[in-house]
C-alpha cells in the first residue's frame, strides 16, 4: 500500500508510534543494560514457560485462562525450582499476565525482571537493587539525578529504608494494625502513603505484616512481620522482594489459606502447585525480587503513565 | 448486578437506593494487594458529586433507569409537565431537575425523559432546537461598538447573542449543548 492511500486511522497510529520512538529506544537499551549487569555478575539468564498448569496461589493475583491452563502471573515458582536444583544465581526478563489489571500504571500484560540469588536475604537484594539501577543509568549515559514530573529524583546510593510501620506512622490516617484488621491496608498504602514515597531518593519499604506475604520468610528479628520489601521511586512502585520461604509445610499451609480465601470470594481456585512444593526442601536460603520493567522505563523517561512506554496497549490492538 | 471490575465511565449503579453515574474512574493495585477502583460519581437525582473507592469484592445493583420519548406540555408553579407519547401518561419535573433545559422548552418539543423506578428524574434535549426570536433590537448599520453580534430574546425567555441580521419574528436553530446560535431557519 502506498503512503498516499493510508486512511486517517492508520495515519494516527503512525503518529502515535512515531512519538514513542525515543521511549522505545530507551526501553531497548535499558533491557540490554539489565542483561549486561546480570551476565557480568555471572547470573544465568533463564526462560521459563508462560503457560503453566498451576499459578502461585495468591488471593489478589488473578491468572488468565489459556488453552486449559493459565498464563503465568510471574515466573516465581519455576525459577525457585531451578534454585532448588542448584542454580544459585538466575534472572529472567519476561512477559507476565494478570486478569483485569488495567490503569494508569497497569497493563494486563507487562514485562517483569525477576532475579533470585542463593545465600543472601532481602537486605542483600536491597544493595544489589541499588547497584543494578546505578549500573544501567551509567550504561545509558543518564545522570544520577533525573527530573520526574517537575520534581528531582536522586538515584545516587544509598537509598533510605523505612519499615511499613514507620511509613504508616508518618503518612497514614490510621495505625498499621488497625489498617490490617479492617482490611484497609492496601487502600491506605495506595492513596495515602505511595504518592509521597520515593522523593527525592528511591525508598525501600520493608517488614510487611506477615499476613501480606504469601511466599516470604518471617523475620528472625522482628515479630509478626515478613522479610519482604517494596521499592518505590517518585511515587511509583517499582519492585517487590523477599527472603524466600523454604519451609514446605508452612508454604503449603499458606497456599491453602490463599486458595480458601479465593474460593470464599468466588475466584478461580487454582490447583496446588505440588511439584513446586516437592522441590522446596531442597531450596537454599535465598532471596528473590520482581521489578517492573515498564515502570522503570516510565521513571527514566519521565512518563507518569504506562501507555507511552509500550509499543501497543490492549486497546490499540 | 455488577462487580468492581465492571466499573467504567458512564456506568450507572445504585448507591443507598439512589442512581449514580460513574464520571471518573481510576484503577490501581499495590503489586501484591487488592485491586482498588477510585471513582467519582454523580447522583442522577440531585447532581451531587461523590468520591468512592471500591475493592474487587464490592458488588453493585444496577439502577432501574428508563428513557421515554415525551412531549413538553407546559409549566406551572415551578413544575414542567410532559406527556408520554406511547401511553399518554403525564410526568412532572421540578425546575431544579430541568435546569438550563428550560431555555429550550417550547410547547410540543419532543424530549427524552429519564425515569428511575418509574419516577421522572431528568431529561435529555435534542442537540438542536428551532426557536422564535421574540425580541431583537434593530441593528444600526456601521455600529461597530457591539462587534458582529447582538443580544436577542427567544420565545422561551432565553437570551443569547446572534449575528446582526437576525430580527424579531425569525426562527433560529440553537445548539442545546452549548447554548449558542447555529443558523437561521429558512
Amino acid at each position: 500500500m502506498s503512503p498516499g492511500s493510508s486512511d486517517h486511522l492508520s495515519l494516527l497510529e503512525r503518529e502515535t508510534l512515531s512519538a514513542k520512538r525515543p521511549t522505545l529506544w530507551l526501553r531497548a537499551r535499558l533491557v540490554q543494560a539489565i542483561r549486561h549487569f546480570f551476565t557480568e555478575k555471572n547470573y544465568l539468564e533463564i526462560e521459563t514457560p508462560y503457560l503453566v498448569p498451576a499459578p502461585a496461589p495468591e488471593l489478589h493475583i488473578d491468572a488468565i485462562h489459556a488453552g486449559g491452563a493459565f498464563l503465568h502471573t510471574s515466573p516465581e515458582l519455576c525459577m525457585k525450582r531451578l534454585l532448588a536444583a542448584g542454580y544459585p544465581k538466575i534472572f529472567q526478563i519476561c512477559k507476565c499476565f494478570r486478569q483485569g489489571e488495567r490503569g494508569e500504571r497497569h497493563l494486563p500484560e507487562f514485562t517483569l525482571l525477576e532475579w533470585y540469588r542463593a545465600e543472601t536475604d532481602y537486605l542483600g537484594l536491597m544493595d544489589e537493587c541499588e547497584e543494578m539501577v546505578i549500573f544501567v543509568l551509567e550504561e545509558l549515559g543518564l545522570p544520577p539525578v533525573l527530573e520526574f514530573k517537575g520534581k528531582a529524583v536522586d538515584l545516587q546510593r544509598p537509598w533510605p529504608r523505612f519499615t511499613v510501620q514507620e511509613a504508616f506512622e508518618r503518612h497514614a490516617s490510621a495505625p498499621l494494625e488497625q489498617a490490617v484488621t479492617s482490611d484497609r491496608f492496601d487502600e491506605i498504602l495506595a492513596f495515602e502513603i505511595e504518592p509521597s514515597l520515593g522523593f527525592p531518593k528511591p525508598v525501600f519499604l520493608y517488614h510487611y505484616p506477615s499476613a501480606l506475604a504469601a511466599l516470604a520468610r518471617l523475620s528472625k528479628d522482628a515479630s509478626g512481620v515478613a522479610e519482604r520489601f517494596e521499592l518505590y521511586a517518585a511515587g511509583i512502585e517499582l519492585a517487590n522482594a523477599f527472603s524466600e520461604l523454604t519451609d514446605p509445610v508452612e508454604q503449603r499451609a499458606r497456599f491453602e489459606m490463599e486458595l480458601a480465601k479465593r474460593k470464599q470470594q468466588g475466584k478461580t481456585v487454582y490447583p496446588m502447585p505440588e511439584k513446586f512444593l516437592r522441590t522446596l526442601p531442597f531450596m537454599p536460603e535465598s532471596a528473590g525480587i520482581a521489578l517492573g520493567v515498564d515502570r522503570l522505563v516510565m521513571l527514566l523517561s519521565n512518563q507518569k503513565e504506562i501507555d507511552p512506554v509500550v509499543s501497543f496497549t490492549p486497546e490499540e490492538l | 448486578m455488577y462487580n468492581a471490575s465492571n466499573l467504567r465511565k458512564g456506568l450507572k449503579i445504585l448507591i443507598d437506593k439512589e442512581p449514580y453515574v460513574v464520571t471518573d474512574f481510576q484503577f490501581t493495585k499495590p503489586g501484591k494487594g487488592q485491586a482498588l477502583y477510585r471513582c467519582k460519581l454523580r447522583n442522577m437525582i440531585n447532581g451531587i458529586m461523590i468520591d468512592r473507592t471500591y475493592r474487587s469484592v464490592d458488588t453493585f445493583e444496577s439502577a432501574n433507569l428508563e428513557q421515554r420519548k415525551m412531549q413538553y406540555l407546559y409549566n406551572q408553579e415551578g413544575h414542567f409537565y410532559f406527556m408520554d407519547q406511547q401511553n399518554y401518561d403525564q410526568s412532572a419535573l421540578s425546575s431544579e431537575q430541568v435546569g438550563d433545559a428550560k431555555n429550550y422548552l417550547m410547547d410540543n418539543l419532543e424530549v427524552d425523559v429519564l425515569l428511575f423506578d418509574g419516577r421522572p428524574i431528568g431529561l435529555t434535549l435534542p442537540n438542536f432546537v428551532d426557536l422564535l426570536v421574540t425580541q431583537a433590537d434593530p441593528w444600526a448599520k456601521g455600529d461597530s461598538v457591539a462587534g458582529d453580534s447582538k443580544p436577542v430574546t427567544l420565545e422561551t425567555g432565553y437570551t443569547l447573542r446572534v449575528p446582526p441580521f437576525i430580527e424579531e419574528g425569525i426562527k433560529i436553530t440553537v445548539d442545546t449543548r452549548t447554548g449558542e446560535y447555529v443558523t437561521r431557519v429558512k
